[in-house]
């Protein structure tokens, strides 16, 4: 049986749902106002719609094939599995990403796929894909593209030309467990993949000696995702390989992705209930750590964050003696350390307080949560007295433990 | 009775004539009370008794650019009294100059919340305006129509975006405040009309297909979603008829699939899994010495773990001279290759002033994994420790008999430790000769990044020099060992 187009649109946007990045920000600014093309960018990524997963939908994201020769145990198109299986012609991708920017409904293409007899084959395959919609249909919305580990240089340097952002997921955040339910896959090229990405933008970045600027190499950086919950690795270990992937390869984003139940799945995985609220929380802790100046050893010692409460709070908790902030005095640094206070609340503050004297109702105004803020700070009308010392501090702040369900 | 100047805004082009009135209203001293604002026809004014607005005067009124930014997002928001609020912040910037830095005035916090949902609601305009095609689609210029009901007057901000990114084809927004028109390259505004007649669109069903099928059953969170797409807007978009599905079915998919026994892998599965494994990553380095690839699997130590890779030695397998390193820095953990970041930059310069040939020496590292710590997201280099050193000491010796050098140069402390066994006192020890493994003469000095890390430019000049004449004598050194 012949599929058709939406049968294949069908399969092979089910088979890309997995992949938590949608982002279609932070790229370099374009338009198409020589009439010559289409599409722009200007560095703000723009959701189009909101599915009831509460995803946001900004890129077409699909896989060019879900045919693939890897046996991935967490994932729906390993090779064991039984998924109908389609492949969309290089024409399909480019129509369907055409037809749907000109309808405002994407800011472009997230483009990735199953491996199909080599990672230099799949990679062709896609590089035709982006490298048609660039240069035939002057196509100038925002391109994600997969890349494969282990594809030729050549592959890798034209994608990073054609594309704003490169991925290469790292899949699981110890190299135990990529070996134990990815066993195609190498942790090691997945890092010289990485780091070899670095070194190209960081070329493309340097003015050569003629001064003239060279073409930008993924503009948008690189990012990847790590799946949660499949394996038993702790949210030490993963926030500590965060920290490294972001220190090492520049990535601009983890994105942590709850193992959820994917249609015939396989005997090495039970299927439970994806740990959403985890994700949730790791999140909060990679935010803690790119804006906040938290270290990973700091957000969770040895072990798993606290579910009930978030990263910060908790620290909070556990180091009152740092505790309470005069806010009218504190460092910057110790001011994003108030739980309760945004980036944004603090720079509000560094910004009113060399004129005024701040009060309480001043941070009500700036947006600050001052229900959770008030035991950690001190202002000209407010101390939290013993308040920060109290025993049940984080009962206070903890939601009442939810009933268990059976899933 | 005391009439009040009132200024009627146009509905295109508010911003600017907002602008200039208050200028005008400024320079004129009229107080913020004396004023009464509205824009277009449609917004009812209280005051029966109108005077006209004064003439603009010339003359230059300094604001903070700050104020001027508010106001042309402020100007767009729905509420009547936007105009006086602004003019009242503007009177009060007069006097109260550094009121812009004020977070928590009690007016500009009102002001800045009408910014916030403008700016949410051009961003809500981009985002949520869903084209039908009017046209043919083979036309030299296609042609798309929209409705769109935002909920202030924000398709004049918004209507530049859809220029800059549907600029090769004509466009139309209608809304019922105003209608954008795009036609060939030029944008126009026209009065707003009731809701128009679009003919569908076949697109629409397969952007429906993508919609259901990007969901994931296993997550569903209707807040998260209704967050960001509150239902005002989800008559104006076609995917929104696909939801209540979605949500009463999610959790049946979900029994469904956990209750699915795992099926036998497809027939084609085995025939695929016993193929031979696509080939792994090529090592990087052209320059490479065969013998030691394995290395890429290192596990002496537990460096290993968290650098990029192993980073081997490079050079001729017949050199005379090797030069010995501490470790792979950032960048060579990165490139897989010793000597390329910025210390070996400048240790290439200091080996050509001193007449070494770069392409003649084996250049190594006593450690072959990079350490490091992380801070903030900067990877920051740590020193390997003895028993790193040690354990990797028999990858040195591989390299050592390999290439069988008359001469080895230890470069800094950490290569004395691994080739002499002591890394104590390498300030006095540096410039002279001393014995290494087999007998082997290591002249002993430095390491480049140390030269680098020296904050005082005179002190830094003096160091250099001296590494520059540390390496004139290993070179003579080596001489005078070939020609014994």
């Amino acid at each position: 049986m012949t599929l058709t187009l939406q049968d294949k649109l069908a399969i092979l946007s089910d088979a890309a749902r997995y992949d938590a990045s949608c982002a279609s920000s932070g790229t370099e600014r374009r338009d198409s106002r020589d009439g010559k093309g289409l599409g722009s960018t200007d560095g703000n990524g723009i959701c189009h719609a909101y599915t009831p997963d509460g995803r946001c939908v900004s890129l077409l994201k699909i896989l060019m094939t879900n045919f693939c020769v890897f046996d991935c145990a967490y994932c729906v198109n390993r090779v064991s599995s039984n998924v109908r299986r389609a492949r969309f012609s290089p024409e399909e991708v480019v129509s369907l990403t055409i037809e749907f920017y000109r309808r405002n409904y994407i800011e472009g293409l997230f483009l990735s796929s199953g491996i199909i007899k080599s990672p230099d084959d799949t990679m062709r395959d896609m590089v035709r894909i982006v490298r048609t919609l660039r240069e035939e249909h002057g196509f100038r919305g925002y391109i994600h593209l997969k890349t494969i580990p282990g594809a030729s240089p050549e592959l890798i340097e034209e994608a990073g030309l054609h594309a704003d952002r490169i991925s290469v997921n790292i899949e699981l955040p110890t190299e135990v467990s990529l070996a134990r339910f990815a066993p195609e896959k190498d942790a090691g090229a997945i890092r010289k993949h990485m780091g070899d990405i670095r070194l190209r933008r960081e070329a493309a970045e340097d003015t050569t000696l003629k001064g003239t600027q060279p073409k930008k190499f993924v503009p948008a950086g690189q990012s990847t995702q790590m799946i949660v919950g499949a394996d038993a690795t702790n949210d030490s270990t993963i926030l500590k390989q965060s920290a490294r992937l972001y220190g090492s390869y520049g990535l601009k984003r983890v994105y942590y992705s709850a193992f959820s139940p994917i249609p015939d799945s396989t005997a090495k995985l039970p299927l439970v209930k994806p740990p959403l609220l985890r994700e949730h929380r790791l999140y909060q802790a990679d935010w803690l750590m790119r804006f906040y100046e938290f270290s990973a050893e700091e957000i969770a010692k040895d072990g798993n964050l606290d579910l009930a409460i978030d990263p910060k709070l908790a620290w909070a908790l556990q180091n009152r003696e740092a505790f309470p902030v005069k806010v009218q005095r504190a460092t910057r640094e110790m001011l994003l350390r108030v739980p309760g206070f945004g980036t944004k609340t603090v720079d509000r503050i560094l910004q009113t307080r060399p004129h005024r004297t701040l009060r309480y109702d001043d941070l009500l105004r700036m947006g600050a949560s001052l229900k959770k803020a008030q035991p950690f700070i001190e202002l000209a009308d407010w101390t939290p007295g013993a308040l920060l010392d109290t025993a049940d501090l984080r009962a206070k702040f903890a939601p009442e433990p939810e009933q268990l369900s059976l899933f | 009775m005391n009439l009040m100047p009132h200024v009627t805004l146009p509905k295109v082009g508010t911003a600017e004539a907002w602008r200039e009135a208050a200028r005008a209203c400024l320079s004129a001293r009229i107080p913020p009370e004396a004023i009464a604002w509205s824009r277009g026809p449609g917004e009812a004014v209280l005051w029966a008794e109108d005077e006209p607005p004064p003439a603009p005067k010339v003359g230059a009124i300094r604001v903070p650019e700050s104020f001027v930014h508010l106001a042309s997002q402020v100007v767009w928001h729905k509420d009547p009294e936007r105009f006086a609020r602004l003019y009242a912040v503007l009177w009060r910037l007069r006097t109260e100059r550094e009121l812009m830095q004020d977070a928590a005035d009690r007016d500009l916090v009102a002001l800045r919340q009408m910014e916030r949902a403008v700016h949410r609601d051009i961003h809500k305009t981009k985002a949520f305006v869903r084209f039908r095609e009017v046209g043919e689609k083979a036309a030299p210029r296609r042609r798309f129509a929209a409705w769109f009901e935002p909920s202030h007057f924000t398709l004049e901000p918004a209507a530049p975006f859809f220029a800059r990114r549907f600029a090769d084809m004509d466009w139309l927004i209608a809304t019922p405040d105003l209608v954008a028109r795009f036609t060939d390259g030029t944008l126009t505004f026209e009065e707003g009309v009731e809701k128009p007649y679009l003919p569908e669109d076949a697109q629409e069903e397969l952007w429906l297909t993508y919609f259901r099928n990007i969901f994931n059953p296993a997550r569903v969170k209707p807040d998260r979603m209704l967050a960001e797409m509150p239902k005002k807007y989800w008559k104006n978009l076609p995917e929104t008829a696909a939801i209540p599905d979605l949500l009463a079915n999610a959790e049946t998919r979900v029994r469904e699939m956990a209750e699915a026994a795992p099926t036998r892998a497809p027939f084609y599965a085995k025939a695929i899994a016993s193929r031979p494994p696509p080939p792994r990553a090529p090592i990087a380095s052209p320059g490479l010495i065969s013998a030691l690839k394995e290395e890429d699997t290192c596990t002496r130590c537990p460096l290993f773990a968290n650098a990029t890779q192993a980073v081997p030695g490079e050079g001729p397998l017949d050199a005379r001279l090797m030069m010995v390193g501490e470790q792979p820095g950032d960048q060579e953990d990165l490139a897989g290759r010793p000597f390329v970041g910025p210390a070996g930059q400048l240790f290439d310069t200091l080996l050509r002033d001193a007449g070494i040939d770069r392409s003649k020496v084996f250049l190594t590292n006593a450690v072959k994994h990079f350490k490091y710590t992380i801070k903030g997201v900067r990877r920051i280099h740590q020193s390997p420790n003895g028993g790193e050193i040690a354990a990797c000491k028999w990858w040195l010796a591989q390299e050592l008999s390999l290439v069988k050098p008359k001469l080895v140069v230890a470069l800094g402390a950490s290569a004395a430790e691994s080739l002499t066994g002591t890394r104590d006192g390498i300030l006095k020890r540096r410039g002279t000769l001393e014995e290494g493994p087999d007998g082997l003469p290591v002249f002993l000095t430095v390491h480049p990044s140390f030269l680098l890390r020296l904050p005082d430019p005179v002190a830094k000049e003096m160091e250099t020099e001296k590494f520059r004449q540390d390496l004139i004598a290993a070179k003579e050194h080596l001489e005078r060992l070939l020609a014994a």
